[in-house]
């Protein structure tokens, strides 16, 4: 019951992007196109389960048992950027097709804030390994319901007779507004 | 009527001014009864926040549109039907300004920042409501009951159940035009006779409401009339901007309405889940129409 | 000195890092619900952004080619873990409010940006001048943006009262979506701006 509170409260309550404002770099960014954006997003949802698992085992095993605690940022950094190439090596080499889908995505993945943040979130919210991965899958899936979303209007907007002044940028970050207002309709559920 | 025995088919189309203006005047025909019970119900009051509504929209389509150049267009009354759906959204005791910065930021951000009608992605009285809803939670649910102006909850919202008959007429308390499922369904039967809009959306929204809350425990009659389930059903989510193209896309459309305001409804933090369950299948729309094609002409059927 | 005084007023308004370059929006977004946030935000970023800008220009010939993006990594995530514990000793109400925000400064795009655009390239006080700089002109971004959504959503500034009790407030503006509309129509109004000079 606690995993399910854990995953619809990441997906729709605390969506990343909707709710708490990360990884919105690569949701602006990446999101002209639904293909790509469904292709980052399945991206994201790998490399933020398994993220949330090593950097809670880095955590518990690591920081914790040395007291280290205060390296917590520097560590998960680095546990993502190599998780990320190691990541890119293992697609390639075992399924050159999904590197073809995904391979230009994996390096931005790295500065993506919603990996650092869902990572420092699990810890924060004192999760275990289950609870992290699973809030870790959660979290990337919402990420990526919102990208393609926002990709399906953008789309749309692409051929709309915007304005100039709104044109790019400030568009994008109202029709970001207009559907983070949406998502209001499920605070409060659970 | 022979016009409404011809299918639409998905886009590109031909715009024409005119057929706006026809259609929104028909819209507003439509919305004519529950305007008039809502000053029988709620008084003059009721009157005052749909002009200065009214006024706002159309007001600030026509200064947008001359500030950026482009034609005013509010001879095709659709500032006027979005700002009578605002006003439809809110509780009758609400101060006249916050009406008008509803109807005003409908229009602007609604759909002017989008180029106007026929390219904003969100339903823009939805956009209104909702930003409404969110600034001033406490003014958006102070509901006063008909005849009496005493301040009461709402069916919905933990108050008296009302008999079905009462509810059916819209003797209770709730928001302006939203409280008569009777002048609701006058009107939008009309729209549906006309062939104004699409049966399959009103019928998959209320649908599954009824359904949903029948099998969990609801009672399905009392969730069908209460709320803006109707004004929603027929008025809002049948939008042709913000719906899908296709048959079979308007139906999911409608299912998906009727699932997350039924969600929202029973497990949510609000009493009601109308106005966001719209505005979010308002958001899957393009999906919608990227992944349920209809068969290309001449294409073979399977 | 010119060169100095070029390179600080360059990303104060020309290249805004908010506005112009459209860098760090999580920060920019999230936090700026009052004018105070966004100050400390933009102060804590910009002492994170001059120091790296710093040491990445000193280290920046002996670095090898292939491996400097985690080394400049590493520095900036040094350095953010630094300003996070003196926060925490000094303005630990400040700290608690930004939370999060605060280890998420190791991956604000504005910083790794400014280290592989500017400071790898350029001397030791040109690399100073360039962080102070954008430091600064994000940190006076995120304060506008956090002092419009205060006066909006809360009828203050910097926590004082502005208006009488009758104001009511519109609380959408401290909430996310207000946010990002004020963001959008902010850099719409500066666009519009832009487009008049020109034209």
């Amino acid at each position: 019951m606690n995993l399910l509170i854990i995953f619809i409260g990441a997906i729709l309550i605390n969506n990343f992007v909707l709710s708490r404002t990360i990884g919105i770099c690569p949701f602006l960014g990446v999101s002209k196109q639904v293909e790509t954006a469904t292709g980052m997003g399945l991206a994201v949802t790998f490399v933020m389960t398994v993220a949330s698992a090593v950097t809670w085992v880095v955590q518990t095993y690591v920081l914790e048992r040395f007291g280290l605690v205060y390296l917590q940022t520097v560590a998960f950094i680095l546990v993502i950027a190599a998780l990320v190439q190691f990541v890119e090596m293992v697609i390639l080499k075992s399924s050159p097709t999904l590197y073809q889908a995904l391979g230009v995505y994996l390096p931005l993945i790295t500065t993506n804030c919603a990996v650092l943040g869902v990572t420092i979130l699990n810890i924060d919210s004192k999760y275990n390994l289950l609870e992290s991965m699973v809030h870790g899958f959660a979290a990337a899936l919402g990420f990526t319901l919102a990208i393609v979303i926002f990709a399906g209007i953008r789309e749309r907007l692409a051929l709309a007779d915007i304005p100039k002044p709104f044109e790019g940028f400030p568009i994008a970050l109202i029709t970001a507004s207009l559907l983070s207002i949406a998502f209001l309709g499920f605070q409060g559920l659970l | 009527m022979e016009q409404s025995k011809l299918r639409m088919s998905s886009s590109p189309h031909q715009h024409a001014r005119e057929n706006t203006s026809r259609i929104m005047l028909e819209v507003l025909m439509a919305l004519v009864p529950a305007a008039t019970l809502a000053v029988f119900f709620f008084g003059l009051r009721a009157l005052g926040l749909m002009l200065v509504a009214v006024v706002a929209a159309v007001a600030t389509e026509a200064l947008l549109q001359k500030l950026s150049g482009r034609p005013v267009t509010i001879r095709d009354y659709s500032a006027a039907v979005t700002g009578l759906l605002v006003a439809f959204g809110v509780p009758a005791g609400l101060p006249l300004w916050i009406v008008a910065i509803g109807a005003a930021i409908a229009i602007a951000i609604g759909k002017q920042v989008f180029g106007g009608l026929g390219n904003n992605p969100f339903n823009p009285a939805l956009v209104g409501r909702a930003v409404l809803l969110a600034s001033w939670p406490a003014q958006m649910t102070t509901w006063v009951a008909p005849f009496t102006f005493l301040t009461s909850a709402t069916p919905l919202g933990g108050g008296a159940r009302p008999a079905y008959s009462t509810l059916f007429l819209g003797a209770v308390p709730g928001s302006l035009g939203e409280t008569s499922a009777l002048a609701l369904l006058v009107g939008g039967l009309y729209l549906i006779w006309r062939g104004i809009i699409d049966w399959r959306i009103p019928v998959g929204f209320v649908g599954t409401v009824a359904v949903f809350s029948a099998v969990f425990g609801g009672d399905p009659l009392f969730h069908v009339l209460a709320g803006s389930l109707l004004l929603g059903a027929f008025f809002m989510a049948t939008d042709p901007v913000t719906s899908p193209m296709t048959s079979w896309g308007r139906l999911i459309m409608g299912v998906g309405c009727g699932l997350i305001t039924a969600i929202i409804r029973l497990w949510g933090g609000y009493p009601e889940g109308v106005t966001y369950a719209i505005l979010i299948m308002n958001a899957f729309t393009p999906l919608i129409d990227r992944y349920v094609r209809p068969v290309r002409f001449g294409a073979a059927r399977k | 000195m010119v060169n100095f005084i070029k390179e600080f007023s360059k990303g104060l308004i020309k290249e805004n890092p908010t506005f112009g370059l459209l860098l760090g929006m999580c920060p920019t977004l999230a936090v700026t619900t009052a004018a105070v946030n966004g100050l400390g935000m933009g102060l804590a970023t910009a002492a994170v952004l001059t120091a790296s800008n710093l040491l990445i220009s000193i280290i920046r010939n002996v670095v090898p080619n292939k491996i400097r993006i985690p080394i400049y990594v590493v520095v900036i995530a040094t350095f953010v873990t630094i300003v996070d514990m003196v926060m925490e000793a000094f303005v630990p109400d400040l700290h608690q409010v930004l939370g999060l925000f605060i280890p998420l400064i190791v991956v604000n795009c504005i910083i790794l940006q400014r280290a592989e655009a500017f400071a790898s390239q350029n001397g030791i006080l040109d690399s100073i001048a360039d962080g102070l700089g954008m430091g600064l002109g994000f940190t006076g971004a995120l304060t506008l943006l956090g002092g419009i959504r205060e006066i909006l959503g809360a009828g203050s500034l910097f926590g004082i009262k502005l208006f009488g009790e009758g104001f009511q407030p519109m609380l959408i503006m401290i909430l996310t979506p207000g946010g990002l509309m004020t963001l959008g129509l902010l850099i719409a109004l500066l666009n519009y701006l832009r487009m008049r000079r020109t034209a």
